[in-house]
């Protein structure tokens, strides 16, 4: 549901940093997303086909890459895969760990023409 | 986006700014250049102005998530009747219409700014923002935002809060955390509510969904209680003194705090 809102964020860093850039258009976005961000990948791509639409990423295409969930445990130390659900430590079983990855929500980078390219 | 402070610059990505960025071309003659920078900075980036702005004026800000009907408005009400002499309390409520849940609120004699968001699910930073303007802050101790009723999106945007506290009904189900883990992870305390209608259900169990809330490596207390029985609100009471209390210590040592949940991105992921 608020993936367009997510999408429309994006896209206004994504041009800001094409003009940083003096960039004539941007042809490739990626994105990190983790389980846990609360953001759902194919739901940001629908998003981003209506929301790219008169901007400087009109003809760009869109990566999601998807991270797993990994968890740190406090008590035994060890570093374990998790479920969204399920973030207990996958040795001891016990649940005070620590996040390593899974909640990212991060634009990864940016591909891009430069203005002088496109002006020969 | 601010470009001008310098304050969207971050350990994770400062080296691509210092060195005039990371860029690499690609074989068909394009540049990439590496971001790494959370999708939703311009937002973290209104947040952190909101919570400065809590901070500068000894507010604490707690946001309240829940699904709708679950008792966030009446909670509300019954926690101004018993704390309304003790703290200078104001409201700020997201729905997507109608007044109706900031008038209760005025009813009671305290502040109240209602936001409609039309169509959106969820209030953002610069929303608060703007609701912000419409209260004296000086004249407030607790400041609560009453999110928009919805279990999925208000937990992927910061306001600026200070905490984040995520009620469950007893009507909805002790499963609830696991399915909804995002915004139940978020919770610096969890309030089961209309615990007065337990003996009523037999198929919803506290301990279970504590036990579902620890599963998603939570640590937050679970409280129990009814806003129509004065005489169960007691812990909530008592963790949101304590709340305030702990908020003013850090402030006095110029601190501040986020809720516990918040993604570090950059920072916890660049090393992995």
């Amino acid at each position: 549901m608020h993936e367009l809102a997510v999408c429309q964020a994006m896209l206004e860093q994504v041009a800001d940093i094409a003009c940083r850039e003096q960039a004539s258009e941007v042809t490739r976005i990626i994105v990190r997303i983790g389980p846990l961000s609360g953001v759902v990948p194919e739901l940001l791509e629908q998003a981003f086909t209506i929301a790219r639409a008169g901007t400087i990423a009109q003809q760009a295409e869109l990566i999601t890459e998807s991270t797993g969930i990994r968890v740190r445990c406090s008590q035994c130390g060890a570093e374990t895969e998790a479920g969204i659900n399920r973030m207990i430590c996958g040795e001891c079983g016990d649940y005070h760990t620590q996040l390593l990855s899974g909640d990212e929500l991060l634009l990864a980078s940016v591909e891009l023409n430069r203005a002088e390219q496109a002006v020969k | 986006m601010c470009d001008t402070c310098g304050c969207n610059i971050t350990q994770g990505n400062r080296h691509l700014i210092e060195a005039g960025g990371k860029h690499e071309h690609t074989h068909d003659g394009k540049v990439a250049v590496e971001v790494l920078q959370n999708l939703l900075s311009e937002n973290d980036h209104q947040a952190g102005h909101n919570r400065q702005h809590f901070d500068n004026h000894d507010v604490l800000a707690i946001n309240l998530m829940s699904s709708p009907g679950s008792g966030k408005t009446s909670l509300l009400e019954a926690t101004i009747d018993a704390l309304k002499q003790e703290f200078r309390i104001a409201v700020i409520v997201g729905d997507l219409e109608t007044e109706n849940d900031a008038e209760r609120i005025r009813s009671k004699g305290i502040s109240a700014v209602q936001i409609t968001t039309g169509t959106a699910c969820h209030l953002d930073a610069h929303m608060v923002h703007s609701a912000l303007h419409q209260l004296n802050l000086d004249d407030l101790d607790i400041i609560f935002v009453e999110n928009v009723g919805n279990l999925v999106c208000p937990a992927s945007f910061d306001l600026g809060q200070h905490l984040n506290v995520t009620l469950l009904s007893v009507t909805e189900g002790d499963d609830k955390p696991a399915k909804y883990p995002v915004i139940f992870r978020a919770a610096d305390a969890v309030l089961i509510s209309k615990s007065d209608l337990l003996p009523y259900l037999d198929d919803f169990k506290p301990e279970r969904a504590e036990q579902a809330i620890r599963h998603l490596a939570s640590e937050a207390p679970v409280l129990n209680l009814s806003a129509r029985n004065s005489s169960t609100l007691d812990n909530w009471l008592t963790w949101l003194r304590k709340s305030f209390a702990i908020q003013a210590a850090r402030r006095a040592a110029g601190e501040t705090t986020k809720p516990s949940l918040q993604p570090e991105g950059i920072q916890l992921h660049a090393r992995g």
